[in-house]
């Protein structure tokens, strides 16, 4: 029943996302453009300063998936679809899942462009150990989306909701943002570093696992009216 | 019919609900709002109410804006949460009963909760889905409805009548006990209203529970078995209907 509802909010999301593509093209452009402008400022004479790429590929990740936690959960405010999801018979956790699975994935996407357009613009071997560099885009997506979509859904109802979620997400974002740049640091240093990644790895995994028990934990109370 | 019986604060309860819904063994034959008060910060937009809702009674909960009619839907809908007194269901708390409760209960509110993007087919398959209702009681829904032959069209596209007869379909779906219905009638043509009218007496008349927010005093008039009368939150009277709901109103409410 959990997963059910869950897939089924994800499927919904996926559906409306298809046929609208609204939150996708916004979120999309914005990364990009914001990787565009990081590599004009950051890469002199072909020369990129070092480890900027790091930093740069986690900075258009946060950006873009605050823009589209925004988005994700202004869609259930219009016509007040959040409160029908929280009235269907289905743990309301599972809802919570549904739309961060939702974000997971618009982020993954969002992912396969950056990070290769962050590899040509800033000439850095993002590539040189590829699943690792996977597995710390899926824990460091996972634990935005985790917190995220946690904020996201307690503001939908605030009326300075665009204001108050990059306030409360950045700051509580910090270990996870500093856990993926050290991570994608060590995988682009000459050489690489995979024991340094994989420590990194395992430390945003972590933090993944006690930012989604909380979060769990206190969607149903905050959701309450 | 007003029960006054005082009761401990209900405080939310912080689980982490990962189980499977627990089911409700048997359908509830009454709904208890007993001594219920509800605080926004320093406004009290509900004070020590009572009321109880019995199986087959269409209630009109009849009040001038601001009165507190959502925040008692909201209540009932187990959405709001009693800042005094207790919602009972059948004689259990929402709490005790669980997801499954939920499964009971259906709402209309003065937003449609309908997703603009996803056509009207999608919209009730997906709640339909929510709630475990087969793909041929979306179709009859889309055909009480009477928007069978726009049913793949998007409802971004439907004018306010239309979407307020989905919405109406969508809340029923799963053949709810508690039908909590927030203005219903807004932006419906005599046709349509005549067909949601009809809908509430038949819902009504195979013993569920109704109760019907509505500013229309004309349309409530001839439908509602018992008037809710409120104002500042607190209930003014609870009385089986009678001819001449809007001189009651006026002379209990103040005016119409």
């Amino acid at each position: 029943m959990f997963l059910r509802t869950a897939l089924l909010v994800l499927r919904k999301d996926f559906t409306i996302e298809v046929k609208s593509r609204e939150i996708l093209y916004t979120t999309l452009l914005f990364a990009l453009s914001c990787v565009l402008v990081f590599s004009i400022a950051f890469v002199k004479e072909g020369e990129p300063l070092e480890d900027a790429a790091a930093g740069i590929l986690w900075i258009a990740i946060e950006f873009a998936g605050t823009l589209a936690l925004g988005r994700t959960f202004e869609r259930e405010r219009y016509g007040e679809t959040l409160r029908a999801l929280l009235l269907a018979p289905a743990p309301r956790t599972a809802i919570y899942v549904g739309k961060m699975l939702g974000i997971v994935v618009l982020l993954g996407v969002c992912e396969l462009l950056l990070v290769p357009l962050v590899a040509l613009l800033f000439r850095s071997p993002l590539f040189a150990e590829p699943v690792l560099l996977v597995a710390l885009l899926l824990t460091g997506t996972i634990g935005f989306a985790v917190v995220g979509s946690l904020f996201a859904a307690m503001l939908v109802r605030a009326r300075t909701r665009d204001v108050m979620l990059p306030i409360l997400l950045y700051p509580m974002t910090v270990p996870l943002m500093i856990a993926g740049v050290r991570g994608t640091v060590a995988l682009t240093q000459t050489p690489a570093d995979p024991t340094s990644a994989i420590m990194w790895i395992g430390l945003l995994a972590c933090m993944d696992t006690v930012f989604l028990v909380l979060a769990l934990w206190t969607f149903e109370p905050v959701m309450t009216e | 019919m007003t029960i006054s019986v005082p009761s401990p604060p209900t405080a939310p309860v912080w689980r982490l609900s990962l189980s499977p819904p627990k089911a409700v063994t048997a359908d509830f034959d009454a709904v208890s709002l007993l001594d219920v008060s509800r605080h926004f910060g320093r406004r009290r937009a509900i004070s020590r109410l009572s009321l109880t809702v019995n199986s087959g009674d269409i209630v009109g909960l009849l009040g001038p804006n601001g009165a507190g009619k959502s925040t008692l839907i909201g209540l009932l809908a187990t959405l709001v949460v009693p800042t005094s007194g207790e919602v009972r269901f059948g004689g259990e708390t929402a709490q005790s009963l669980g997801t499954g409760l939920r499964r009971r209960l259906g709402l209309l509110a003065h937003e449609l909760h309908l997703y603009p993007e996803l056509s009207a087919r999608q919209n009730l398959q997906f709640f339909g889905r929510l709630y475990g209702v087969s793909d041929q009681r979306v179709e009859a829904g889309l055909t009480r409805a009477g928007i069978e032959e726009r049913a793949d069209d998007d409802v971004a596209g439907f004018s306010r009548g239309m979407r307020q007869r989905l919405a109406l379909e969508r809340a029923l779906l799963h053949d709810p006990r508690l039908v909590l219905l927030d203005e219903p009638f807004t932006g419906l043509d005599d046709r349509a209203v005549g067909i949601v009218l009809d809908r509430v007496r038949e819902l009504a008349a195979g013993g569920a529970m109704v109760v019907l927010a509505t500013h229309d005093l004309d349309l409530a008039d001839g439908l509602v078995t018992r008037v809710a009368l409120v104002r500042d939150g607190r209930l003014l009277a609870d009385e089986a209907a009678a001819a001449g709901l809007r001189a009651r109103y006026r002379s209990v409410v103040g005016h119409a």
